[in-house]
């Protein structure tokens, strides 16, 4: 298998203020299916492509944010690997028990250096309801809403950049497929890892606050599912913050919208394919209104911003 | 409330920004092209429309406590999001800390 070690975005746990609201968006307007309520409050959703039981979690708090955002990793001798080059590295790294999340094997969770918590973790219940494997039709049922596909990757926002890379670059093996970089230092100010062919699992943006929730993203179809998304969110009066538009990083279509406790989410289409043999594709912060907002070519105030 | 809704300012303008009845403030502003407040999820949880209300009625929604704190909600602090105005009402603006650090470093001039 050439796709090893850190396999995809498994899963996020979000904080949401009311939980009736958001099953309503995550469900009824995102299309996601609610897969349990547990007795802890926390509610358990997932997209119709995705085998595996669930891959998005909604807590109810006073605050919106992520509590973590979890990665599937392909085996327990991988597994081992990461703790042992996290505590090597310095970093502390909890063991979460099986179960913690049903259906979830055993997890361990460590801070990166921007300030959010990642889990790991290799089995997760397969799906009594993901796609189908005999004879596959399309899909097993009517799709909803935006019709999301599957959770796809997240946009954090944190202090020390350039630590979390390291962590994800050198302990879990992700390659960094794009960056906006500062035109006369050469900073980094923002940084697309994958750990996959797709353009990106994770994206990581320099700002003041750490632990900071940008957006969660959800793969839809193509083009003309985004603008039947826009259309949902005018019909629903769902808060829109820019869009139907395209990156120039990753080339993907995208909208971006909020959840009713203000944490944004993306669905989007398309992008190109990475391979680790890929050159670095860099952007200069003079550039990013094109790199960001391909069409508009200026990024909105809100979109650097406004953050959970 | 007549049928014209509830008259708003915002301190130290004389702009008149009219809340419809159970309209959250924020969105009666940005229905107004009112664009001196800045517009974030508009439901609550980024904290960039906080407000002080000085004079007036309103009842609030559910906000992030990590932007309006039980304190602060008792000494009218708000986001104009989740603010419904429940008379004529005066309000002043809360410039938050720790916001848009990045915007110089990527040559934007941030609009106030």
């Amino acid at each position: 298998m050439a796709l090893s070690g850190v396999l995809r975005p498994g899963f996020v746990q979000i904080r949401v203020l009311d939980m009736a609201e958001s099953i309503i968006h995550y469900r009824d307007r995102i299309g996601l299916d609610v897969v349990s309520t547990e007795d802890d409050g926390r509610v358990y959703l997932k997209a119709y492509d995705e085998f595996d039981r669930h891959s998005i979690v909604l807590r109810e708090c006073d605050e919106a944010g992520l509590d973590m955002m979890a990665f599937k990793v392909s085996s327990e001798a991988f597994l081992d690997e990461y703790e042992e080059k996290l505590r090597a590295d310095g970093f502390e790294v909890t063991p979460i028990a099986a179960g913690e999340q049903p259906g979830v094997g055993r997890r361990i969770s460590f801070v990166a250096p921007t300030g959010h918590r990642f889990d790991l973790y290799v089995e997760m219940e397969l799906s009594d309801n993901g796609p189908m494997t005999n004879n596959p039709d399309i899909c097993q049922q009517d799709q909803r809403g935006m019709k999301a596909i599957r959770f796809d990757h997240c946009l954090l926002y944190g202090t020390d950049l350039d630590g979390t890379k390291k962590v994800f670059e050198e302990i879990l093996g992700f390659s960094t497929a794009e960056v906006v970089v500062d035109d006369d230092t050469g900073m980094i100010i923002a940084l697309f890892l994958t750990c996959s062919n797709k353009a990106h699992d994770l994206a990581i943006v320099r700002h003041e606050e750490d632990d900071k929730l940008h957006h969660v993203s959800f793969l839809v179809e193509d083009w003309n599912a985004i603008g039947e998304a826009a259309d949902i969110m005018t019909r629903y009066d769902i808060s829109r913050d820019i869009g139907p538009t395209r990156h120039g990083i990753t080339r993907g279509q995208t909208i971006y919208f909020f959840d009713p406790s203000g944490n944004r989410n993306e669905v989007f289409a398309g992008g190109y394919h990475f391979y680790p043999d890929n050159p670095l594709r860099v952007w200069k912060a003079s550039s990013v209104g094109k790199a960001i907002f391909y069409y508009e070519r200026e990024l909105n105030d809100r979109f650097m911003t406004v953050v959970t | 409330m007549n049928n014209k809704g509830f008259q708003v300012r915002v301190e130290g303008s004389d702009k008149v920004i009219t809340c419809r009845e159970n309209e959250p403030l924020l969105i009666a502003m940005e229905r107004q092209g009112y664009a001196r407040i800045p517009v974030g999820c508009r439901k609550g949880g980024c904290g960039v429309c906080k407000i002080r209300v000085t004079t007036g009625e309103f009842e609030v929604g559910k906000m992030s406590v990590k932007h309006v704190s039980e304190k602060e909600r008792n000494e009218n602090f708000s986001l104009a999001c989740k603010t419904f105005p429940k008379s004529d009402l005066k309000f002043s603006l809360i410039k938050l800390k720790g916001k848009a650090i990045n915007i110089g470093a990527l040559g934007i001039d941030r609009k106030n």
